[in-house]
């Protein structure tokens, strides 16, 4: 028996069921990284000085503790990962599986480069004594960033998987094939969101 | 999105993503040149807020088709803003007012 509405629109919602299916999780994800985000502005506003000490040294600004080109360059990395995500469905769309293979394989490196920058920028803290119970701005920011780099891992398995061995579905069913791309997209879409969200907070206020 | 859309309406969607890329880039520059001003907290967090807003808005809006969606995504959405704001708000009207609150720059 067919799964129901997998790319037909189901008559009482107007969508299929995939679709809204990952339109409750990313609200589901909105609040969970809203319930951060509001964690950060209590702790913020609540803190004599921000960032603070830790370490040893006395901080006046995130500028001083964080590495602003290199979150500079990490956001330019995911905002293209975005372009060639959006583009591998667009791709497919219109019917050039080759052009899907080749933008999904750009989106998945970028989302690798994305996450050997923030490794690198790890090392440098830890290996300079800055751990998340060095301090609170430490704390969050370690929280904010490193929920957001597990999303980011969760991205690169699904992707990877449609890149590579769930791609022998578009010989079968490329609707939903396509469809498949258009949900893994909105998701890592929402990563990116997140990101922009994120980069300013934590890196330049 | 429906699987109905036309391969000459996804061409003109293609022509789109890559303004909004343009766009994207740009206002990323924006956002790091804004924090070298070294403003008070207050307006450099609703200037940093307000672009980060225009940059979630086009990806929400082109990237993720919110420009052109079913009510049922908007009526999600709706209800879980309304909660969102719900839960920011509640911090901050809980610490208005309070002594040791600090805003420091």
């Amino acid at each position: 028996m067919d799964i129901p509405y997998t790319v037909e629109e189901r008559p009482d919602t107007g969508l299929n069921n995939a679709k809204l299916g990952i339109w409750l999780f990313l609200a589901s994800e909105v609040m969970l990284f809203g319930g951060l985000f509001s964690a950060y502005i209590f702790l913020r506003i609540g803190a004599p000085e921000w960032p603070g000490t830790m370490a040893g040294q006395t901080f006046a600004t995130s500028f001083e503790v964080l590495n602003v080109p290199i979150g500079t360059f990490n956001t330019f990395v995911l905002i293209a990962s975005s372009v060639t995500m959006v583009m591998s469905w667009a791709s497919l769309m219109m019917k050039d599986f080759k052009k899907y293979k080749l933008y999904m394989g750009l989106t998945i490196l970028l989302a690798l480069a994305f996450l050997v920058v923030k490794g690198f920028e790890y090392g440098g803290k830890f290996s300079a004594g800055m751990f998340p119970s060095e301090s609170t701005f430490l704390a969050i920011y370690f929280t904010l960033t490193g929920l957001h780099g597990l999303h980011v891992i969760g991205g690169i398995v699904v992707n990877a998987y449609f890149w590579g061995p769930g791609a022998k579905m578009w010989e079968t069913d490329p609707d939903r094939f396509t469809n498949r791309i258009e949900i893994a997209g909105l998701y890592w879409h929402f990563v990116d969101l997140v990101w922009i969200f994120l980069f300013p907070t934590i890196y330049l206020l | 999105m429906g699987h109905s859309t036309s391969i000459e309406e996804v061409k003109k969607h293609v022509k789109t993503y890559y303004m909004v890329f343009g766009a994207l880039m740009v206002l990323t520059v924006v956002t790091v040149a804004i924090a070298y001003l070294h403003l008070s907290i207050i307006p450099a967090l609703i200037l940093a807020l307000f672009v980060a807003t225009i940059k979630g808005s086009l990806v929400a809006c082109y990237f993720m088709h919110l420009i052109s969606e079913k009510n049922m995504v908007y009526l999600t959405l709706g209800i879980t803003m309304l909660f969102f704001v719900f839960m920011i708000g509640i911090f901050i009207f809980a610490y208005y007012g309070q002594e040791g609150v600090y805003v420091v720059p």
